[in-house]
């Protein structure tokens, strides 16, 4: 489904990846870990089109990708939570799930994607007339994930999704996560600090080091790995 | 005496204000979303006011009648001076839009003596004037010795100043278009990570901005009967500090204060003296940012990281 081959990203001088080779199957839910700085938030917004890959290739069903501008990716079908949520505090929850649904033929559909939306966060529905930047940290979470779903999407791209969240809630979320994957058939990639919560739930796993790919394998393999449990799963690497 | 005389002085700031209002938005609606002074838009109310001048010109030359003429005009002024707007977004501040804060603004400094340029070349340098399109009016009062006059020039600029305000209200507050507005205001990026194109979404912000100070050029020329290629600066100059003095990014805060400097212009003008009355608004608007600096309507932000 999404194929990416030898992508390199530049910040001016600074190469934030090196060559990546990432494969999506249709249906799969993968994981990219790494450390702070590894690249993975640059590789998600290579992705959508954010960040414009100076080499290499980004196919998305059948589709090359990486000259479109951020907002076509997205009426393709590649939604995605960024990396700090990035909701629009200043405007209503319900503004925000409206704008979610922009992509999804100018928001004709919002009353049907809503219902999907409540039925996975149900305090959503209680929220809508509160401005976004009032939620908690993990209502926020969850109405970044709604937002992007309400766009419709045969992708979500995930960055963090765990990050400043009570443990509860984290459940919760990835609880969500699942739901999304196997009951409305959206493709995953998600990217997490919290590495083996994220291997559990994978199908298979990327390890990124300094904008390469150093690993990859099935959650189950990675989660067995020597280097990644001295490195990533037992208080190594991220706090 | 003193009642008609304030009264009258009322009037007369009201209206000033709905023009100094319409100018207003645009500058603030262009701040709200790119985050910069257009400083072309003064100019671009001044090509509003010629548009709208020659059209009168043209239909004088006909027999159509006078609502249908306004009508024609007031279409033809934003769609021309939409235009323009488009295109000085396009040509000057577009390509910048990555580049270091202070480009655009200089950029913009330039549009502005383009504009200026190219109406003088274009129209001449001398003052232009058009004959009163709407006469007569209604007078209260008489028996006091002064007569107070409300002409209906007067009535239909408050009345169209009104509507258009509530109709571009409506727009940014109910539909679609407003909400990729207010969300690009705060998040571009995001805003494209929902799918929208924020890159029109400006233009359509210009084009909104550049057809609303048409509009008040239009009012201008109507109202006053000359203009030439100059007005642009002194009038942009006070719709900005309307913007600033109501609090830049509000579109509610650019309307009170286009009106606030509207009414303290002319009552400057008509209690204390006609002489300084330019420098009136600019007073206020040291005093009002003293003890307010984010304007009256200002946003305070309520951001949680
Ligand atoms: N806007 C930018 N300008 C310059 N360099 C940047 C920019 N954004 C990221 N970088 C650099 O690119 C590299 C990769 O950053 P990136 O944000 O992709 O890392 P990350 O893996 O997401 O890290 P984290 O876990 O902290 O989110 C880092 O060295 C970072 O300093
Ligand atoms: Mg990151």
């Amino acid at each position: 489904m999404l194929t990416i081959t030898n992508i390199e990203t530049f910040y001016g001088n600074i190469q934030a990846l090196r060559g990546v080779n990432v494969k999506v199957n249709s249906g799969e839910i993968v994981t990219l870990i790494g450390s702070n700085g590894a690249g993975k938030s640059t590789l998600l917004m290579t992705i959508s089109g954010v960040n414009k890959a100076s080499a290499g290739e980004i196919i998305f069903d059948n589709k090359n990708i990486q000259n479109l501008p951020a907002h076509d990716i997205v009426n393709l079908g590649i939604s995605q939570v960024p990396e700090g949520r990035r909701i629009f505090s200043r405007l209503t929850v319900e503004d925000n799930l409206r704008l979610g649904a922009s992509a999804n033929q100018k928001g004709v559909h919002y009353n049907k994607e809503v219902k999907d939306v409540y039925d996975l966060f149900p305090i959503l529905k209680d929220r809508l007339n509160q401005r976004g930047g009032t939620l908690s940290g993990g209502e926020q979470q969850m109405l970044a994930i709604g937002r992007a779903m309400m766009a419709k999407p045969k992708m979500l791209l995930l960055d963090e999704p765990s990050l400043g969240i009570a443990p509860k809630l984290v459940n919760q979320i990835f609880l969500a996560i699942k739901n999304i994957n196997r009951e409305k058939k959206v493709t995953i990639f998600l990217i997490e600090q919290n590495a083996k919560k994220a291997l559990e739930l994978a199908d298979r796993g990327y390890v990124l080091v300094n904008g390469n790919i150093t690993l990859e394998g099935t959650g189950q393999e990675l989660l067995k790995n020597q280097d990644i449990q001295a490195a990533y799963l037992e208080g190594g690497g991220k706090k | 005496m003193d009642l008609a005389y304030f009264l009258q002085q009322l009037i007369n700031g009201v209206t000033l204000g709905s023009v100094y209002g319409l100018i207003a938005i645009g500058y603030t609606m262009v701040y709200g979303i790119i985050g910069m002074i257009n400083f072309a838009h003064g100019d671009i109310f001044m090509v509003g006011a010629f548009v709208a001048l020659i059209s009168f010109i043209l239909f004088a030359l006909t027999s159509i009648a006078l609502p249908v003429v306004l009508l024609l005009t007031l279409l033809i002024a934003m769609v021309f001076t939409a235009c323009y707007g488009w295109t000085v977004e396009k040509l000057a501040y577009k390509p910048l839009r990555k580049s270091f804060r202070l480009a655009p603004l200089i950029s913009a400094l330039g549009m502005s003596i383009v504009l200026q340029n190219y109406v003088q070349a274009a129209q001449g340098a001398r003052i232009k004037t058009l004959q009163p399109v709407i006469q007569g009016g209604f007078t209260f009062m008489e028996e006091t010795g002064f007569t107070v006059s409300l002409s209906y020039l007067q009535v239909f600029i408050v009345l169209v100043t009104i509507f258009l305000m509530a109709i571009f209200t409506l727009l940014i507050t109910r539909t679609a278009l407003g909400r990729a507005q207010r969300a690009c205001e705060q998040d571009r990026t995001m805003t494209a990570l929902m799918g929208i194109n924020v890159d029109r979404t400006i233009s359509i912000t210009f084009i909104i901005g550049s057809s609303l100070a048409s509009v008040a050029g239009m009012m201008f020329v109507m109202y006053y009967g000359v203009i030439d290629f100059y007005i642009g600066f002194l009038a942009g100059i006070k719709a900005f500090t309307a913007a600033v003095l109501g609090g830049i990014g509000s579109i509610p805060g650019a309307m009170l204060g286009g009106l606030l400097i509207g009414l303290i212009e002319v009552f400057w003008s008509g209690y204390i003296s006609i002489e300084y009355k330019d420098i009136a608004a600019f007073t206020v608007l040291v005093v009002v940012l003293i003890f307010f600096p984010t304007g009256f309507l200002g946003k305070p932000d309520i951001e949680k990281v």
